[in-house]
């Protein structure tokens, strides 16, 4: 778990260094990703998305595809928070096992 | 690292793929080709993976491969294709599958894997392959030239989505060319196909090239969503 939220946080770091300052996402578990109360904005998300599945993909050697139809149509969207998408980044993960 | 710029062109083992693989070469690219079975270039500066362009675990696993061995993606040139013709009475849905599959599915997924690897150091050109019996509406060829025209969609929707991360997306729409492609069409079909373009002779590989070269080029960085077709047809 912690492992997967390093690996979210690296990414976030990247993110950051390409947004001006007041749109750059705080590091930590109940920071908001994506929603109505955050700041990435739509392309900024992409990013930070494909970000994390390029990272996924070299540490744990499998191809992870975290926008599936599933995740975006879930109730609670697995995107809201660094929480939310660690917990649904596990569950992929040992899904695959 | 070589310096020097990385080109993925699909559908190298013959036709014009195999001459863009000689003539980006010559002009000291490094040239990394796909096709579904091997090569005969043997070229140190080009490397091949042989792929079903629209298997997805394979083609993603090669471009993490393309990652590692070469550090990114400068170029794609989506050219693998294949066409069949045929009255529209006459064409299995087996035909229409398997052709969307190549130029549709697999045009799809190498951008979108070329894209991810671009966007890391936001630049990069993507270059699809259209074709002039779109635009024609040519008998006998709905099945290839309904599937070049989702090509041609993707690669207008593409150009915006891709704009952000300074990658341009286009598309080359050749004429007939003396290729496998055209191969099974009768000749008089053919001649009469030519007469509809403005510059009535055959295309050949380095007219292809020629536009190739005007999307990759640094100064083309302001051309994006565009499909440029040969011969005077539009």
């Amino acid at each position: 778990m912690e492992e997967i939220t390093a690996i979210i946080f690296e990414a976030i770091n990247q993110i950051n260094r390409q947004l001006d300052i007041d749109k750059q996402l705080v590091k930590s578990e109940a920071a908001v990703l994506y929603g109505p109360s955050g700041k990435l904005d739509s392309i900024g998300f992409v990013m930070l998305i494909v970000n994390i599945e390029q990272r996924l993909k070299k540490k744990y050697k499998k191809a992870i595809t975290l926008t599936n139809e599933k995740a975006m149509s879930q109730k609670n969207s697995p995107f809201l928070s660094v929480r939310s998408l660690t917990l649904y980044i596990q569950k992929l993960l040992a899904e695959k096992r | 690292m070589n310096p020097n710029p990385v080109i993925l062109i699909t559908g190298t083992r013959k036709g014009i793929g195999r001459y863009l693989v000689d003539y980006y070469l010559k002009k000291d690219f490094q040239v990394i080709g796909c096709s579904r079975s091997e090569s005969d270039c043997k070229h140190s500066n080009y490397w091949h993976f042989c792929a079903d362009v629209a298997d997805e675990k394979t083609v993603e696993k090669y471009f993490s491969e393309i990652d590692e061995r070469f550090g990114g993606l400068d170029i794609l040139v989506n050219n693998a294709g294949i066409a069949s013709m045929n009255h529209m009475l006459l064409t299995p849905l087996k035909t229409l599958k398997n052709i969307y599959e190549t130029n549709v599915f697999g045009t799809f997924l190498f951008c979108r894997e070329a894209a991810k690897l671009m966007q890391k150091k936001k630049r990069g050109r993507i270059i699809n392959f259209a074709t002039v019996a779109t635009p024609l509406d040519l008998e006998g060829e709905a099945a290839y030239a309904s599937s070049k025209a989702a090509v041609e969609s993707l690669t207008r929707i593409f150009a915006k989505e891709l704009a952000p991360f300074g990658i341009t997306v286009n598309a080359v729409g050749p004429t007939p060319i003396k290729t496998d492609l055209i191969r099974s069409v009768p000749e008089e079909k053919m001649k009469a196909l030519l007469q509809r373009q403005a510059i009535r002779r055959y295309g050949e590989f380095k007219d292809v090239a020629h536009v190739l070269d005007f999307f990759i080029q640094k100064e083309s960085d302001f051309v994006t969503g565009q499909v440029v077709y040969l011969g005077g047809i539009s």
